[in-house]
């Protein structure tokens, strides 16, 4: 059981992973190279002169952006991971579990990991004002934790009382509230910390839906091998 | 006698789903951590711009 669990996690993990990066790399990686102008000190918000939109970046760095895609595809082996040992615990209880269908999986598996940490949290550029880091990563996984309970209860569970229970577990550390700053004092101009949180937040689902089709495809194939 | 051994059968396969999951998931748990969420200086810079990236906290 496990051996199939690992393989089919390590297939799907590494090769959605890899997507992943390459899309990070397009289209993230530039807003964050440009709030670092500002993080830096080289361009100034408000500081007198208005700043052009379009600004000479950084190309790719082989050593930054390798670093990148290894860590990458590392955490989305990890998602993988819990992603196919929950499918395998499905279709063990008589669900068919499929490439397809593994979309929605991943797309479950999306909100519980990014989307719903991401409503009180949203992804940050560096240089913006934050509580502190154990805080927040204490608040982060208490999110996703309960988020994940959610999806499960609304995937599997029957009936009003797991659907409030899944209701009332996205919702509680919304109203608990996450750790937030004292001041703010982000030197980065706001248009470009929307952009960031909309693209980090899009790359996400993509990659997530990616990994979820790839995880049902490898585990439905490992399954039907017996 | 059958229904006992395919009671017995099924019941070994639900405990064997369970404990696969639980290990998959403490293992990618585990994984998720190391890699996006320990403060250690050589593994904040190695992922800085991938934990930016995927919405962990990172500073």
């Amino acid at each position: 059981m496990f051996a199939k669990i690992g393989t089919s996690a390590l297939f799907a993990g590494f090769a959605a992973g890899l997507i992943a990066a390459v899309l990070q790399l397009i289209f993230v990686q530039p807003v964050l190279l440009h709030a670092e102008l500002y993080e830096a000190g080289e361009l100034v918000h408000f500081g007198g002169t208005l700043n052009a939109v379009e600004q000479e970046l950084p190309g790719f760095d082989a050593m930054r952006d390798g670093l990148s895609v290894l860590f990458t595809a590392l955490i989305y082996t990890g998602y993988a991971f819990m992603l196919v040992g929950a499918m395998a615990l499905a279709s063990d209880r008589g669900h068919a579990v499929t490439a397809r269908n593994g979309i929605i999986w991943g797309i479950a598996g999306y909100i519980a990991f990014h989307f719903a940490p991401a409503v009180s949290l949203p992804p940050e550029l560096p240089g913006v004002a934050a509580a502190d880091v154990v805080d927040r990563q204490i608040w982060w996984f208490g999110t996703v934790i309960s988020a994940a309970i959610a999806m499960a209860l609304i995937g599997f569970g029957s009936g009003w009382a797991a659907w409030g229970v899944a209701a009332v577990l996205l919702l509680a550390p919304h109203v608990i509230g996450a750790p937030q700053p004292e001041y703010f004092a982000g030197p980065v101009p706001p248009e470009l910390g929307g952009e960031f949180a909309g693209r980090a937040l899009g790359v996400g689902l993509a990659s997530w839906a990616i990994l979820g089709c790839f995880a049902g495809f490898f585990w439905s194939r490992a399954e039907a091998e017996g | 006698m059958t229904t006992m051994t395919a009671t017995k059968t099924a019941a070994k396969s639900n405990t064997s789903a369970l404990v696969g999951f639980i290990f998959a998931a403490v293992i990618g748990m585990g994984i998720v951590t190391v890699a996006g969420h320990v403060q250690a200086d050589t593994l904040h810079d190695a992922a800085h711009d991938v934990r930016h990236a995927t919405g962990f906290p990172c500073h």
